[in-house]
């Protein structure tokens, strides 16, 4: 294969100029109560993803992330589906879709009459939609340099730090230096790498925001008596924290970062940034930084990412709606022992076969040809785990709505 | 052989490549050889030189943790030798699971 970072491929162009790597009709539900109908409206459908937002009372955290979602660059078409009583409103939510000139529409099942009507209407729509997108949406030439690529770790062992992190590092660098955007997050995962963290800013404004990111986390940590590492990462070898921190740290490679975004933000510029997904000081102290491995592929996937890499030592088996999600390990028994999920072998760099140099390369033929239309293992599997939570960080827009 | 990985010159620290016992090879930064004083599980940690009580425990070129007893070469450290600086709680984990021991399931 000749070098990735020369590499073209089509992709779809939305008006915001952003290149999708796929083209989606996205089903979002507003509240628990809407959730069965639907997945009942995309089961059996390509090309139909589907996500949604639990609660009643309404999150501006979550309809922020939801929105961010619904514009994605992989997303070409949006249905919400609400019941008809929540806070949450999927009309508000298709309007500003259609702002993004993308179509979008939505309804209440309470209006439609019921479970079958809802599903049978939403069907209409989204085949509706598939093909007008398919119809519609321009082809265009695209190269490394219009990547965004989010890079997560989950199930962590010994190995994440040697050789999976360092793999996707590799892989980052060449990403970077290719004119395209790198994120990385889980700044709770870097807990004891302060200076280390601070030294890798591209600017003093950089250095601030990353010190600013680093000293709310600990203080977070500290506060909810809970540092994110897992049993199952104690039983792969980690010991403390403070291993998995530097392990997890190796997946931003070597470049300079150039600032933090927060949830639902996008990159301010090419290079390597870090998302801070921590929850932000507020009186009622919710939200969790990273509940589960989902929670922050969809804060990833919210920053533009049109691909997401995971790194696993122990294994994992999920997938993710919108951007395809492919999975690496660094742990070879892992990898024979759960193939048919795994992506990529990182091992290799560990028994001497690969340097980390090929294997970052090898990585990038990876994302050029899932980029290309080639299904990752867990697209191809059917998985699209997504989850949205309540949760706080501050905007400036969110001191309105209250009471003085 | 089973083998191990030093990633920095100054860890005083290696982790497990495979599961091992007796001699070791360890790879990476100042490779030598190591005899193990018990069996270690692949992505564990072995001390390859002595670690003093309170001392670091270093891996990456910085530490990790402190040490909560003597360890000596070739011996398995993980947390019934070694305590993060920030998480308490994982010193109440079972050692060789990782299970939680402190939750009442009641």
């Amino acid at each position: 294969m000749s070098d990735p970072g020369q590499t073209t491929w089509n992709g779809y162009l939305r008006t915001d100029g952003r290149k999708g790597v796929r083209n989606l009709v996205l089903v979002i539900y507003t509240v628990e109560c809407a959730q069965h109908v639907a997945h009942a409206i995309a089961a059996g459908e390509e090309y139909v993803h589907v996500l949604g937002f639990p609660g009643c009372y309404d999150n501006a955290y979550a309809i922020r992330l939801m929105l961010a979602l619904a514009r994605h660059p992989n997303i070409g078409a949006v249905l919400a589906v609400g019941l008809g009583c929540e806070y949450t409103q999927p009309g508000k939510l298709a309007e500003v879709v259609r702002g993004s000139d993308r179509p979008a529409e939505s309804f209440y099942i309470q209006e439609k009459g019921g479970t079958r009507s809802s599903v049978a209407a939403g069907k209409e729509i989204v085949h509706r939609m598939r093909e007008q997108i398919r119809a519609e949406t321009p082809r265009v030439p695209m190269t490394l340099a219009d990547l965004t690529v989010g890079c997560e770790c989950g199930g962590s062992d010994g190995t994440s730090g040697l050789a999976g992190n360092p793999t996707v590092g590799a892989f980052f660098d060449r990403l970077v230096d290719a004119g395209g955007r790198a994120v990385f997050e889980e700044t709770v995962e870097m807990i004891g790498l302060r200076e280390h963290l601070v030294q890798r800013a591209a600017s003093t404004g950089a250095a601030e925001q990353l010190a600013a990111a680093y000293d709310k986390a600990e203080r977070y940590c500290r506060a909810v008596r809970q540092y994110s590492v897992a049993p199952g990462n104690f039983a792969g070898g980690l010991t403390t924290i403070e291993e998995k921190s530097l392990g997890a740290f190796a997946k931003s490679g070597s470049r300079p970062i150039e600032g933090v975004i927060r949830v639902a933000e996008q990159p301010r510029g090419p290079g390597l940034w870090m998302l801070d997904t921590v929850p932000d000081e507020h009186f009622m102290q919710f939200g969790y930084t990273n509940p589960n491995d989902t929670e922050g592929i969809m804060d990833l996937i919210s920053a533009g990412s049109q691909l997401v890499l995971f790194v696993t030592g122990r294994g994992s088996v999920i997938g993710s709606p919108i951007a395809p999600l492919i999975k690496i390990t660094g742990n070879r028994a892992t990898f024979s022992r759960m193939k048919e999920d795994m992506d990529f072998d990182a091992g290799r760099v560990l028994t001497g076969e690969l340097n980390l140099e090929q294997a970052g390369r090898e990585l990038a033929e990876l994302v050029v040809r899932v980029a290309s239309g080639e299904k990752s293992k867990p697209e191809e599997l059917g998985h699209r785990e997504y989850f949205i939570m309540y949760k706080h960080q501050d905007t400036p827009s969110l001191t309105a709505g209250c009471r003085a | 052989m089973s083998r191990c990985f030093q990633v920095n010159a100054r860890d005083n620290v290696a982790t497990m490549l495979d599961e091992g016992q007796g001699e070791v090879d360890v790879l990476g930064a100042m490779p030598q050889r190591l005899e193990l004083r018990e069996r270690v599980a692949l992505g564990h940690k072995v001390a390859l030189k002595e670690i003093r009580t309170g001392e670091a425990v270093v891996k990456f070129g910085l530490p990790i943790g402190r040490a909560t007893t003597e360890i000596r070469p070739g011996q398995w450290v993980h947390l019934h030798n070694c305590a993060s600086n920030f998480d308490a709680r994982s010193q109440t984990l079972d050692v060789h699971s990782g299970a939680t021991t402190d939750t009442p399931y009641e």
